[in-house]
């Protein structure tokens, strides 16, 4: 067996009583004595921390990084302002997704959050094809959310300067005296922060957060409940090599100019589809019943016809029932639309609607 | 009446040839919180070691299977609108079926609690 990873909120983690699990092989917290639901609820009403320094945090530097970045992506890199960050991914040659990320500008560098299973797979994959441009993975810095409703107030007690940002938007300010980038987004679907810190002050910080009567931590999870309601995709479950963006339903989340011009990789299927249609899309599903359709499920259409999978299925304890996301062949797929999921050989009765599950509370 | 527990953390509260089923403390809080409970109906025959239903927390599904050979009588119903009394009083309220024993000699294989406590350590 290997050693699993450990971040730098590891012993925090384990003072407040967290459920550690390897993911991805870092032992993580999948939650604390709070439960997942509660945890869940937290987040969307009040507060709560996730450690997320298991993703990779990496810089780029050199000349005209984000045209070389739109060689690999198909987003708008060239022309994000300073001070911005935009949600991206990479593409492989079939025009599926390598991995999904978050770029920012810095100013005088970028700054890349990949997921944490992938780190091994992209940070070379950088390194090789953004030539000139120096990749350098940081090791030595926690990543911390702060996400919900009273997320500005928590982080804002600390760091006024938090409060100014709006949704997307990055910056350096200094929180106990030491510099961290605050971005103020997320992958909850509610208002937040993700917060780079230097390693030997993430506990200090992370228990400052804490310290306010509206903060809790949420584990892994919560961070999995709250993305499915938000209609967010997980990588490996409703995103992965085989999915294009245009199957995956992220359509918003290419800019225009990038849509029209290409020059990405796979970008002859993404524009095809983009002008005919995808031979599947990711849609969000809602069961009938109580019984929650895990990833895998089987949907078919009402006359019995198969027409796609579940990739991500779980209890959405805002929703207050179970809640789903797959794959629907073409023809199928508007909101309404009734469907079957095949759950232990039996067909439940379930309903395809349009995502999120619960309304996006971003501070624009 | 007797109570024994099996190595996939049951109960089993024992009285003549009928005994009450449900599961334990200890699998409640491994599993997390239960948000649906998927039970068979009154009537099925089960053998032992035979999947009897479904626990499912937010996390995951975990199958229930039978401590021993068996015929379902009752079902507690409850179950299906309140699910989360799994939780609450697994060892108690929240039992699963009241079966029918077929094959009383099968108990023997099951532990008592100081064999359960030993077990979950």
């Amino acid at each position: 067996m290997t050693t699993l990873r450990r971040t730098p909120l590891h012993d925090l983690h384990v003072a407040l009583g967290g459920k550690l699990v390897d993911f991805a092989g870092w032992e993580m917290p999948v939650q604390y004595p709070m439960g997942i639901m509660g945890e869940h609820k937290q987040c969307r009403e009040k507060a709560a921390v996730f450690d997320v320094s298991h993703m990779g945090q990496v810089i780029l530097r050199g000349e005209n990084v984000g045209e070389k970045l739109e060689a690999l992506c198909p987003q708008a890199y060239a022309t994000l302002k300073e001070g911005k960050a935009r949600y991206g991914f990479f593409t492989n040659a079939d025009g599926g997704i390598m991995d999904d990320l978050i770029v920012s500008n810095a100013g005088d560098h970028y700054f890349v959050v990949v997921n944490a299973a992938l780190r091994h797979q992209d940070i070379p994959h950088m390194k090789a094809h953004l030539e000139g441009v120096e990749v350098t993975e940081i090791f030595d810095r926690a990543l911390v959310a702060v996400q919900g409703p009273k997320a500005e107030d928590v982080v804002g007690e600390l760091c006024p300067a938090a409060r100014d940002l709006k949704f997307m938007e990055t910056t350096l300010a200094d929180i106990n005296g030491v510099e961290c980038r605050i971005s103020r987004l997320g992958y909850t679907g509610e208002d937040g922060y993700e917060i780079s810190i230097p390693e030997d002050k993430a506990v200090e910080i992370t228990k400052a957060f804490l310290a306010h009567e509206d903060c809790e931590p949420a584990g892994l999870g919560a961070r999995d409940s709250l993305r499915l309601e938000a209609g967010l995709c997980l990588y490996g479950n409703d995103i992965d090599q085989s999915t294009s963006p245009v199957e995956a339903s992220l359509g918003w989340a290419m800019q225009k100019r990038r849509k029209e011009e290409g020059g990405f990789p796979g970008a002859e299927r993404v524009q095809k589809e983009l002008a005919e249609g995808a031979a599947r899309k990711l849609v969000g599903i809602q069961p009938a019943g109580r019984a929650p359709a895990r990833q895998g499920v089987e949907i078919q259409c009402t006359n019995g016809n198969t027409i796609g999978q579940i990739t991500s299925g779980s209890f959405g304890p805002t929703v207050g029932g179970p809640v789903a996301m797959g794959y629907v062949s073409a023809g199928h797929g508007e909101p309404g639309e009734k469907v079957n999921l095949i759950i232990r050989g039996k067909a439940q009765p379930a309903e395809i609607v349009a995502l999120p599950f619960v309304k996006q509370n971003y501070k624009r | 009446m007797a109570t024994y527990y099996s190595e996939e953390h049951e109960w089993l509260t024992v009285e003549g040839d009928t005994a009450t089923l449900g599961i334990t403390k200890h699998a409640a809080e491994q599993l997390g919180e239960v948000v649906f409970v998927e039970q068979q109906e009154a009537g099925d025959e089960f053998e032992k070691g035979g999947e009897i239903g479904v626990i499912e927390s937010v996390k995951a599904a975990s199958e229930l299977y039978a401590p021993v050979d068996g015929e379902i009588v009752e079902v507690n119903e409850a179950l299906a609108d309140t699910p989360g009394a799994l939780n609450e009083d697994p060892e108690g309220a929240a039992w699963i079926y009241k079966i029918k024993i077929t094959d009383a000699s099968q108990l023997d294989d099951l532990m008592d609690l100081d064999g359960y406590k030993a077990l979950i350590g």
